[in-house]
């Protein structure tokens, strides 16, 4: 399910499936569902052979293999072809020495840019604004990130935003501000008030019967 | 393409698919493991060599056609 935001743009939605397509990449023909099983973050940016897509590109790289490490893999989108992406990729490599390795959609006809709502009219009407979609193993969208085109992201906080979905998938815990890995985590609200009497003996760091933290095993 | 070069002939990545096949099918996740490769690029390759006739879909596993068997022989 995808909210309408006008005739052709759709807007997903958390939690919901993550619309499939079939899109010609630098890798060929590739479906959402080849990424069944692992988890994927599918990003966009407005142009090839632009300066703030350059510096994303190049992070992107940098972080992928630590990615790879949390079963993640990449998929970068723009409207632009496979050659252009091709030439701008060798690019990267000349003048800046590093290698792209993942895959980049050219996305020319913008379908899978309309089914994701990347293009937003009051930033580009002919661009996708910097989009990331975390999408899990079940292909269902776990968190959205939407920026304008002035401003590249950080890298650190894609990678903290994998490592709290997975901790929170993996514990049954959810992650306070400016979490990180080894940080206590919050336990789950209780839903009734046994539950809420009963927390308060289970030795959890609680500032109240509502908010409580724990911290993990080392794993 | 990955695996199918313009030529209609399994790439590198095409052909490392067909030879981890060459002892019985195996599914895409067992041919990730094998190969090494990821498995979204195991999963489009298995797309374009059953298009090409290097392989066929047997329920969840992959096994060589005729002409994938001659072709790594």
């Amino acid at each position: 399910m995808t909210l309408l935001l006008n005739e052709e743009n759709q807007f997903p939605v958390l939690g919901n499936q993550a619309p499939e397509f079939e899109a010609q990449t630098t890798h060929g023909t590739l479906h959402l569902s080849d990424y069944k099983g692992t988890w994927l973050i599918l990003f966009s940016h407005p142009a090839d052979f632009t300066p703030v897509c350059t510096t994303e590109f190049i992070a992107f790289a940098e972080i992928y293999e630590e990615l790879k490490k949390r079963n993640v893999e990449l998929l970068g989108l723009s409207v632009d072809s496979v050659s252009s992406h091709i030439a701008w990729m060798r690019n990267c490599e000349e003048k800046m020495g590093v290698k792209i390795p993942f895959p980049i959609i050219a996305d020319l006809n913008k379908e899978v840019a309309k089914k994701y709502g990347m293009i937003h009219p009051e930033q580009s009407k002919t661009e996708t604004v910097r989009c990331v979609f975390i999408i899990d193993p079940e292909s269902k969208i776990r968190a959205m990130l939407y920026y304008p085109l002035t401003t590249g992201r950080n890298m650190n906080e894609i990678i903290r935003l994998v490592d709290a979905l997975q901790t929170s998938d993996k514990h049954n815990v959810a992650t306070p501000a400016n979490w990180k890995p080894g940080d206590p985590v919050v336990v789950p609200a209780p839903k009734t008030s046994e539950e809420a009497e009963e927390r308060l003996k289970e030795g959890y760091d609680c500032k109240d019967w509502y908010l409580c933290k724990k911290k993990l095993p080392e794993s | 393409m990955p695996c199918i070069s313009a030529d209609g002939k399994p790439t590198t990545s095409g052909m490392a698919t067909l030879k981890s096949l060459k002892d019985g099918p195996l599914t895409p996740e067992e041919i990730a493991g094998k190969t090494g490769q990821p498995l979204f690029k195991v999963r489009s390759g298995l797309r374009e060599l059953k298009n090409a006739g290097f392989v066929e879909e047997a329920t969840d596993k992959f096994v060589l056609s005729k002409n994938g068997s001659n072709l790594i022989q």
